[in-house]
Order: structure tokens, then C-alpha cells, then sequence
């Protein structure tokens, strides 16, 4: 479901394939997103090693959104996977073989077999339990890290990351070119990914399952099985955007575990809006920029503005920027008032879409 | 509607900021520190003293006009750390890069240092291995093993001490100067009788002081993060009822900070710690940098702010003998070797290793005018980082 999508809001009456095949279509403002991306090489070439940061957060912020904007898995510890992927990465480099993308996969499919076992736990929890379980979790792969100084390199970080060219030719710069290509290269493919599986029956059954579980296995659509492969795969990304972020800078750290990490992703995306393909993207652009901006304005109380800016989203656009905009452009078109912005937000009131 | 969306998207995507121009006569400094979070108080207290420094000295040297630019890196982020030394270096077209509170942070600024060779100054980071990280950077404050080293040496030689049962917080440092303090002091001839590893969040002590006390050592050598903790070690110490003049209590220099003294109170007294900085040292120059500090910023200096303080003579001085070039070449040749009297007393810049040499001075909580002061009785001269000192060269 894209962000301007009028049938977001209201679901027209159409046949069940001519409806799926309309969300799967391409839309225009889509491929200007997606040019804008290669803007910052011509208009903000200083700007890249930001940039490339912002594209690693955009993928994690997207594979959060994989299992909270879509199946409603609570996580508040999703940092353990990005984090444990980049150690991965940063080990394997370290172990002597610096190759990005074979590091990139190891990274990936280590995370995900993390994520597969923990799936087994997640799948029979709901909300609060959730919260507790994943952030529970969260904090002790923190604390195995800090212990295990031995292999991790503890509270110093991980010495001794170097990696090779990509594809033997193009070296991480200075300049944060290699970077940000490389970054936004990952980060497109995998969005790929997620928008074809957001928008097959995998996907459709995914959203069944946050509405109402129980009657989505009344129809013959077991919770559990579905939870564990998005939990697998929503894993996998994480690990793959801490890997890159552990090859373009080629440092790891504690701060790659930390529940500060798993916090800021959440409100990267309720800021953009869960639930919407393009919500985490958006939330890491305007985070990003916004922090980048603010502490160095004020290297000291940075965080104050920013604290105004969430207030302000989660006032008047619960369901993000994304969210707003859908709103703003239906009532343009006349089909709501601007009554939505002081009534109860939609998923307040029971029996509506979020 | 679709376009003028776009519109947006691709402006906020873009926020494009010309560098401004590098004028020929001003020489800017990147100062990276931890100015939010946890850490917050530790980069405010070492930019307090970078500007004390800048106060006294004025902000202009060998010609040029300095120009400061302040980065926050957050608390231990050693990506974004490295991405504001590499924005610093691409985009703000800075000479020279400073401050790291946090060892991580610094060791991943060092890649930028060592790439763009770009003289680094280190103001606090005290892990031992920093410095190998580039070789344009030096260092100003102090490393762990140093004070950890030589205080082992110290106290099983001059403290006339067998036997010591060592406590520190689990973590980086804790474990770095657990390490140093029981080769120092076993190498010397002491035997340690026992360790043991607080947990770094809001740990109870009493339990582990109790086990200690059991096993009634001569002394007992605790490490622990400045802030809160040692104000609770202090006070379960006297809970416990472990009588200093029976067993020595032995510590780092933040175990008996002057926040920690204060609400510590009586408990604190006759704890004997190394350190390499006091702000109640009697020094001459001590005494005007601490009354200036006083005057600028209404609090007394602490080890980050001298570590700044001194950060910042690191770079003048290496800019005058340099005759105004910024290149890392030209300054990290000019800080090699450097010697000056700092308000710590005489430190150097070694040559081989391009870090601190100083004094580490040995002290005792006594009162002072109604007041708990660490005041020194003795003092090691001209200590190199023992950890590099054995490195094979």
C-alpha cells in the first residue's frame, strides 16, 4: 500500500484480483522517491556518509515495520539483530575474510537464525508480553556482548574490521561515496522484497493476523507459522542493515545492541507511519536530517526540538507523516472533513483500519 | 497534488548546506564530545576547559585565528563519531580534529585521522591502545594503565603492602584496570588474595563488601565509574564497618572526585588513590587555571577539563612550532617531544608514542578546612603508558 493510495482509506469495491493487482502497480511519486535518493551524489555531495546512515536506517526501519506495521509483533528490542548482524559482519572481517557482499549474506543469515529461534518464543505472546520478552531479550544479548570481551572486544568495540573493495573495485571512501551507493543499493533490493511480500497473500494473511488473530485462524490461517517466517525474515534485514553499517564504517561497537537503538527505530517509525511501506523510509529521512540538523545547531540541547517534533506527530498525525498525508489528500479530494484532526485517531475507535 | 509531494520528499531528502569557504587565515578544530546522554557532564567539563584555555591564551595563534566547531557524538556511537570526523574533514574542511571522551569513539575518529592525515588530539579516551590508531594523533589526558600500573608497583614497594583483594565494576575499564593494578602489583612481589566484579548498573554493595571483609585483607583495591557509585561504595564500606587503619582502601582518582567526597562525607577518609590531576593542587599555575575555571564557568575543573585544558596548549604550541601549517605532517613532528608545565604539573609528549607522559601522584583522603581533600604525599615522576613501554618496537 503506498502512502497517496486512496484506497488506503477507502477500500473500493473491485474484484479481489484487479484490487491486488492496483496496490502491486507502480506509482509515479514512488519512482520520484526513488530518483530523489541518487539527488544527494549531484546537489549534496558532502553529505554522504549521512546519507549512507540514513539508508541503513531506512532498511532497519523497514524491517521493523515487516513485523510491527504488518503482523503487530510489539518489538522494543529489535536492536538485538541489527546489532547481532553487525558483529557478525564485523567478525568476519576481522577473521580475515573482507569481502562486503559473501559478509553482507553471513551477517544476514546469522541474524535471521537468531530471529528463527527467538520466533518460536514470539509467536505465542501478544502486546505487553511482547514489549517485556523482546526487551528482556534485547538487554541480555547486550550484556553477553559486554562479557564476551574476548570475541566482541567489550565496552572498546571490535578492533581490526577492514574490508575489501566492493566487487574488487570500488573502496570505502572518505567521502562516503562507495558508502552511500552501496547502502542505497541494499536498501532498494530488499525493499523489493518487501514490497512483493507485503503485497501477495503471505502479506494479505500478515495484516489479517494483526486485526484478529482468532478469526484468522477460524478461516484456516494459522497465526503461528506465518509469525515465525515474517519474525525470520524481518530478522534477516535487521542483520544485513547492521552489517552494512559495521562495512561502511567499519567499526562495531556495544552501541550497535544498545535499547537506545531498539527505542529510536520505533519512533523512526511511528514518526513515518506503521504500516506503510514507505513509513520507516520517511521516519529515518526526517529523523535523521532533523537530528543532524538540530545538534548542530546546538550540539547540547538538541534533543529538545526533536522531543517537540515527536509530541507534534503523535498529536496530530497519529498514524505518522505518512499517515497525515494520506488524510490531508482525502480531505483535498472531499472525501473527509478536517474533522480528523481533533477526533480520536482511527485505531482508537474499534472496528477501523489503523 | 502527487508532484507537489514529491516536491517535498525530494527537498527533505536533500537539506543541501554549502561548505563555507576556508579562508586562508583561520584555522578550525573539530571538537567531537559527548554533549548529550549519559555522558553529557564529561564533554561539558572538557570543552569548559578548552575554552579556559582559549580565554587565557586568546584565539589567535602564529597568525591565524582559531576557529572551534563543536560536535556531539551522543554516548559510545563510534559510527557516528566517525561520521562527524568525516564530515568535519570533507564538509567543514576542518585542520585539525579533538575532544573523544569515549574510547570507542575515538578509536574510530583515528581511521578518519590516519586517512585524511588530519593531527588528532585524544582529550580524554584513556584506553592504552588509542594512539596506535593514527599516527598523527596524540594524547593529553591520561591511560588507564598508567595510573593502574603504577599505582600496583607503588603500593607493594613504597605502601609496604602483601596482599590485595581487588573489586572493580565489570566493565571495559573496570577489567583494564583490574588487569593492570594485579600485574603491577604481583611483578612488585604482592599477592593478591581475591577479585571479584561489581555489576555496572545500580549495583548493592554490601554483599560484596561484606565477602571482602570475611576474608579480612590488608587492603582493598576498588575501581568504579565516577557519578553515584562511589558515594554508595564509600558509605557501605563504613556500613560494613571495614576500619581504614586496618585495611587500606585503595582506588582510582574517580573513586574520590570531588562530587564523590561530598556525599561520601567522613566515610571517604584515609582512602588512598592515584591520580595524574587535583584541582586543589597547590601548584601555581594549578591555582590561577582553577580560579579562572571558577570565575568562567562557576564549578572547579575535574580530569576531562584539564585533559581539554592541555588538549588545547597541545595544539597551539605544535601551531607556533609549526609557523601556522596545518598539515598532520608538520604538527604531529611539532608535537612530538613537546614539553610544558601544565597546571597537573611537568608532562611531555613522547616521542615514540605520541603519548602523555606525566606525574602520578599518590594521595589520601584527609580533612582540609572541615572538608575531605585528596592531598598527595607522594609522587611518581615522568610515567610512560607502561602497556605501549612493552610492546616490541
Amino acid at each position: 500500500m503506498t502512502p497517496t493510495d486512496p484506497a488506503t482509506a477507502a477500500p473500493a469495491p473491485t474484484a479481489p484480483h484487479p484490487h491486488m493487482a492496483a496496490q502491486v502497480r507502480w506509482r509515479t511519486v514512488e519512482y520520484v522517491f526513488w530518483l530523489a535518493t541518487l539527488l544527494p551524489f549531484v546537489v549534496a555531495p558532502d553529505y554522504l556518509a549521512l546519507a549512507s546512515q540514513i539508508a541503513i536506517t531506512a532498511l532497519f526501519a523497514l524491517s521493523l515495520d515487516l513485523i510491527l506495521g504488518y503482523a503487530g509483533i510489539v518489538s522494543l528490542g529489535h536492536a538485538a539483530f541489527f546489532g547481532f548482524g553487525a558483529y557478525a559482519a564485523g567478525l568476519v572481517s576481522k577473521w580475515g575474510w573482507g569481502e562486503p557482499l559473501s559478509g553482507l549474506l553471513i551477517a544476514g543469515l546469522a541474524a535471521g537464525l537468531l530471529g528463527y529461534l527467538m520466533s518460536f518464543v514470539i509467536a505465542r505472546f501478544r502486546h505487553l508480553a511482547l514489549i517485556m520478552i523482546t526487551l528482556g531479550f534485547g538487554l541480555l544479548l547486550l550484556e553477553a556482548a559486554n562479557s564476551a570481551s574476548g570475541l566482541t572486544g567489550g565496552a572498546d568495540g571490535l578492533q581490526g574490521v577492514k574490508m575489501w573493495p566492493v566487487l574488487g573495485l570500488f573502496k570505502f571512501d572518505l567521502y562516503g561515496f562507495t558508502a552511500y551507493w552501496y547502502a542505497l543499493i541494499v536498501l532498494f533490493v530488499f525493499f523489493l522484497m518487501a514490497r512483493r511480500l507485503i503485497n501477495s497473500p503471505f502479506g494479505l494473511s500478515l495484516r489479517g493476523i494483526r486485526e484478529n488473530p482468532v478469526r484468522m485462524r477460524a478461516i484456516g490461517a494459522e497465526s503461528g507459522p506465518h509469525i515465525r517466517k515474517i519474525y525470520t525474515i524481518a530478522a534477516f534485514m535487521a542483520g544485513v542493515a547492521g552489517a552494512v553499517l559495521t562495512q561502511t564504517t567499519e567499526t562495531v561497537s556495544l552501541g550497535v545492541l544498545d535499547f537506545q537503538r531498539s527505542a529510536d527505530i520505533l519512533v523512526i517509525l511511528i514518526l513515518g507511519g506503521a504500516g506503510r511501506l514507505y513509513g520507516g523510509l520517511i521516519g529515518a529521512i526526517i529523523y535523521m536530517i532533523a537530528r543532524d540538523w538540530f545538534s548542530g545547531v546546538n550540539p547540547q540541547y538538541w534533543y529538545f526540538p526533536i522531543g517537540v517534533l515527536l509530541i507534534a506527530v503523535v498529536l496530530f498525525l497519529p498514524n505518522g507523516m505518512l499517515g497525515g498525508i494520506a488524510q490531508l489528500i482525502d480531505t483535498v479530494r472531499g472525501r473527509r472533513w478536517f474533522g480528523w484532526l481533533t477526533s480520536p485517531p482511527p485505531w482508537l475507535r474499534s472496528g477501523s483500519k489503523p | 497534488m502527487r508532484k507537489s509531494l514529491a516536491a517535498l520528499l525530494g527537498a527533505t531528502a536533500l537539506l543541501a548546506v554549502s561548505a563555507s569557504a576556508n579562508a586562508q587565515d583561520t584555522i578550525k578544530i573539530g571538537l567531537i564530545m559527548t554533549l548529550s546522554g549519559q555522558f553529557a557532564d564529561a564533554g561539558i567539563q572538557m570543552e569548559n576547559g578548552v575554552k579556559a584555555y582559549m580565554k587565557e591564551h586568546g584565539d589567535t595563534v602564529a597568525g591565524k585565528k582559531i576557529e572551534i566547531i563543536r560536535k556531539d557524538s551522543g554516548g559510545m556511537a563510534p559510527d557516528v563519531a566517525k561520521r562527524l570526523a568525516q564530515e568535519l574533514v570533507v564538509r567543514d574542511k576542518v585542520d585539525i580534529i579533538a575532544g573523544f571522551v569515549l574510547t570507542p569513539n575515538a578509536l574510530a575518529a583515528g581511521d578518519v585521522s590516519a586517512e585524511a592525515k588530519k593531527f588528532m588530539v585524544v582529550m580524554n579516551a584513556a584506553t592504552s591502545i588509542v594512539t596506535a590508531k593514527s599516527p598523527y594523533m596524540v594524547r593529553s589526558s591520561v591511560t588507564l594503565p598508567q595510573v593502574a600500573e603504577t599505582f600496583g608497583t607503588w603500593a607493594a614497594t613504597k605502601g609496604k603492602l602483601k596482599k590485595s583483594y581487588t573489586m572493580v565494576t565489570d566493565y571495559g575499564p573496570g577489567h583494564d584496570f583490574e588487569a593492570g593494578f594485579q600485574r603491577a602489583f604481583k611483578e612488585a612481589g604482592g599477592e593478591i588474595s581475591g577479585s571479584v566484579r561489581f555489576p555496572i548498573a545500580n549495583p548493592d554493595f554490601s554483599a560484596f563488601i561484606q565477602r571482602a571483609k570475611d576474608l579480612n585483607p590488608e587492603s582493598i583495591m576498588v575501581f568504579v565509574p565516577g557519578g553515584a557509585q562511589p558515594a554508595a561504595l564509600g558509605k557501605a564500606f563504613a556500613e560494613r564497618g571495614v576500619d581504614p587503619a586496618k585495611t587500606k582502601i585503595l582506588g582510582s582518582g574517580e573513586t574520590t572526585s570531588e562530587q564523590a567526597l561530598k556525599s561520601m562525607g567522613d566515610a571517604s577518609l584515609g582512602i588512598i588513590t592515584a591520580w595524574h590531576y587535583e584541582y586543589t593542587d597547590k601548584l601555581a599555575k594549578n591555582v590561577a587555571f582553577v580560579k579562572l575555571f571558577n570565575e568562567m564557568h562557576k564549578r572547579n575543573p575535574d580530569f576531562f577539563s584539564i585533559g581539554g585544558y592541555d588538549g588545547m596548549h597541545i595544539i597551539y604550541e605544535s601551531l607556533k612550532k609549526s609557523g601556522g601549517k596545518t598539515d598532520g605532517d608538520s604538527l604531529i613532528a611539532a608535537a612530538k617531544g613537546l614539553k610544558w608545565e601544565s597546571p597537573r604539573g611537568p608532562m611531555s609528549i613522547d616521542p615514540e608514542t605520541r603519548d602523555v607522559v606525566q606525574t602520578i601522584y599518590i594521595r589520601k583522603v584527609e580533612k582540609v578546612n572541615g572538608e575531605p581533600q585528596n592531598v598527595p604525599f607522594d609522587k611518581i615522576d615522568n610515567v610512560k603508558d607502561p602497556v605501549k613501554a612493552r610492546m616490541p618496537k
